[in-house]
């Protein structure tokens, strides 16, 4: 089986958040890049397992710049057989899903597997648009996924609960927690992954459907008031003239 | 103990000297250490045991000899990812880096470098992987600093060598297969030795009552008429520069290692310190805690870039041991001082287990005495810059 994970850069989230041109764009100053923990956690880390029991190949794709490179030879190191990187500014969800369906649909894959979603723009698009754009069939918040002969068998977390699917490949499955168990490389892993092909792939200029018009920070928590279990009126007071809840 | 909640401290951007690869290498041992180890250090420390599912562990994450070849089992890498890996597991504890800088510097790095080619594949790769778990006997009960004087001997038997003698502040032996053994041959040079566990005549006993590097566990070795066959004598080198050899190489892993103590204390002080209010502000908005603070991240920056530029050396084949010792007696003497200040800034917390100061402080005195004591790689550097020697 030929599995296709595609991997994002995100900010570590312990970075400080900051942005520049009168907040039109995120300040990448000082901030330390991972692999999108969901990528990285679960949809890496279940294609390897697959991989391991059924054999086959597992290949990471990446659309970004050249500054990716640290974590794309991070998820060789886990396992991944080799890396193609679209070279791109990844600004865009739909932009980025014809690159990455445009090489998945010449790349002989039976599955792509997705994080979830991002944990920097949390949009959760590519996945399902990957999906639309090959006309494959798609699951998303895959917990749970079993594959024989041809078919797959797939659990998903619902409202209140969770669902089984049964499909046939190829699909997109975007994984969320419990798909697999995480791993960290070793220094053999990331030795090993020196030598492993990383593809760097033009963009073949897809439409950015969307641009980022302003970004703005949550506002700061208030302060908070503490008012004495005598003193009824004042909190009252305070219930009705500042916080104007009652 | 409390959520390890660190993060890397890097004022001067010395990561932009660091390769990809460097920095992947920080991320795995960071996340091992966040993930297995940090949940567990401080239990096994107030034990006083020594964790010993982790020598697999260590093993898998490749932190025995990674800078070794990769033909023996080994990481092949250079060594600043050395001295980052001892960084990063000595940022959890100087016990846990003691056990990978004894299997990697000490046992590992003679095999390689002194052993035959049949002694390399016999014993380094099961080394690298944690399957085989060695220790390095040099120190005696009356040869500390002065291990030209070791009384530890062996004699040839015709088909065999017959060792006999002890050692003393062993890492890891009571629990090692193997031990590199110094001892003198008929003619007083000093050779060295593989010896197995369960040959007649040796024993490790455990060195109880430690208040340091109690998650690592410590013993002797004794040798009582010990028979030792013949190829396991490292046949590449004579003379006390064997041991020193392998000393060098395992100062250099504690000069990063020990500055992984130091960001440890500096991180949970600076964290505290903005959190803790008193008389209505957090303790970082007071002058006399700010000079604590701002002194710290000083003499880590400065010992970070001391050991960047060491490791590259060391990359060139051109660090001298008399750097080597610089190095190791400045980090040690920072991580110190850092462990003692932030103790002060975490008041009556700082000497309970919920946070990790007081166990690094602790630790720390055993790191600034062992590999060569803070006097004696003073000395080291004083003859070399002066040309006399001082020891004597």
């Amino acid at each position: 089986m030929k599995i296709l994970v595609p991997i994002s850069k995100v900010p570590d989230t312990t970075s400080k958040i900051a942005f520049v041109d009168n907040n039109t764009k995120f300040s990448t100053d000082n901030v330390q890049f991972i692999m999108n923990p969901t990528d990285e956690w679960y949809a890496l880390t279940k294609a390897l397992e697959l991989k391991e029991a059924q054999g086959g190949e597992v290949v990471v794709i990446h659309a970004g710049l050249a500054d990716s490179e640290q974590v794309i030879r991070k998820a060789l190191a886990i396992g991944a057989d080799s890396a193609f990187r679209i070279d791109m500014d990844p600004t865009d969800a739909y932009a980025i899903s014809v690159e990455i369906a445009n090489h998945a649909k010449t790349g002989g894959y039976d599955l792509v597997i997705t994080g979830k979603e991002t944990i920097d723009y949390n949009s959760f698009e590519v996945g399902g648009m990957v999906a639309e754009l090959l006309d494959w069939n798609a699951v998303a918040l895959v917990s749970k996924l079993d594959i024989a002969g041809g078919k797959a068998t797939a659990t998903r977390d619902i409202e209140g609960g969770t669902e089984t699917v049964e499909f046939s490949l190829p699909a997109v499955i975007c994984a969320t927690k419990d798909l697999a168990a995480a791993r960290i490389p070793n220094m053999k892993g990331i030795m090993a992954s020196r030598t492993k092909p990383l593809t760097v792939l033009a963009a073949t200029g897809a439409d950015k459907l969307t641009s980022i018009a302003s970004y703005q920070t949550p506002e700061k928590a208030k302060e908070c008031k503490y008012v004495s279990v005598d003193n009824v009126a004042e909190l009252v007071r305070l219930l009705h003239e500042e916080a104007k809840v009652i | 103990m409390r959520q390890d909640l660190y993060q890397h401290h890097d004022y001067y951007l010395i990561d932009d000297l660091l390769t990809p690869e460097h920095k992947l290498i920080r991320e795995t041992v960071r996340s091992y250490v966040k993930e297995k180890l940090s949940p567990i250090i401080e239990d096994y420390a107030q034990r006083a045991e020594f964790p010993k599912h982790i020598v697999k562990e260590l093993g898998e994450i490749g932190a025995f000899g990674p800078s070794l070849p990769a033909e023996y089992g080994c990481g092949g890498l250079d060594e600043i990812s050395y001295g980052i890996i001892m960084q990063e597991l000595e940022r959890c504890d100087s016990g846990i880096r003691s056990t990978a800088s004894v299997q990697g510097s000490l046992v590992m790095y003679p095999i390689y470098k002194y052993g035959s080619e049949e002694q390399r594949k016999k014993y380094l790769p099961k080394l690298a992987k944690g399957e085989l778990f060695g220790c390095f006997g040099l120190t005696e009960p009356n040869h500390g600093s002065n291990p030209a004087g070791m009384e530890t001997n062996f004699k040839d038997k015709g088909d065999h060598y017959l060792l006999n003698g002890a050692k003393m502040w062993i890492s890891n032996s009571p629990l090692a297969d193997i031990a590199v053994v110094w001892a003198k041959n008929e003619q007083g040079k000093i050779r060295g030795l593989i010896v197995e566990r369960g040959m007649e005549g040796f024993t490790t006993p455990t060195t109880h009552g430690k208040w340091s590097l109690r998650a690592s566990i410590t013993g002797e070795l004794v040798f009582d008429n010990v028979k030792v066959p013949k190829e396991n004598l490292l046949p590449n080198v004579e003379g006390l520069k064997g041991p020193l050899g392998c000393l060098s190489t395992a100062r250099y892993g504690i000069a990063w290692g020990a500055i992984g103590a130091a960001l440890d204390c500096y991180d949970t002080a600076l964290r505290y310190a903005k959190e803790r209010v008193q008389f209505g502000r957090p303790l970082a908005g007071f002058q006399l805690q700010q000079k604590k603070l701002a002194e710290m991240i000083t003499e880590i920056t400065k010992a970070q870039l001391l050991v960047w530029r060491l490791g590259t050396l060391k990359n060139e084949g051109k660090a001298t041991p008399a750097q080597i010792s610089m190095a190791k007696r400045n980090s040690c003497e920072i991580a110190l001082n850092i462990a003692r200040e932030s103790r002060q800034i975490l008041g009556g917390m700082g000497i309970t287990g919920e946070y990790p100061i007081m166990r690094h402080l602790m630790n720390l005195e055993t790191v600034i005495t062992y590999e060569g004591t803070h006097d004696i790689h003073l000395l080291i550097t004083g003859q070399d810059i002066t040309g006399i020697n001082a020891f004597q």
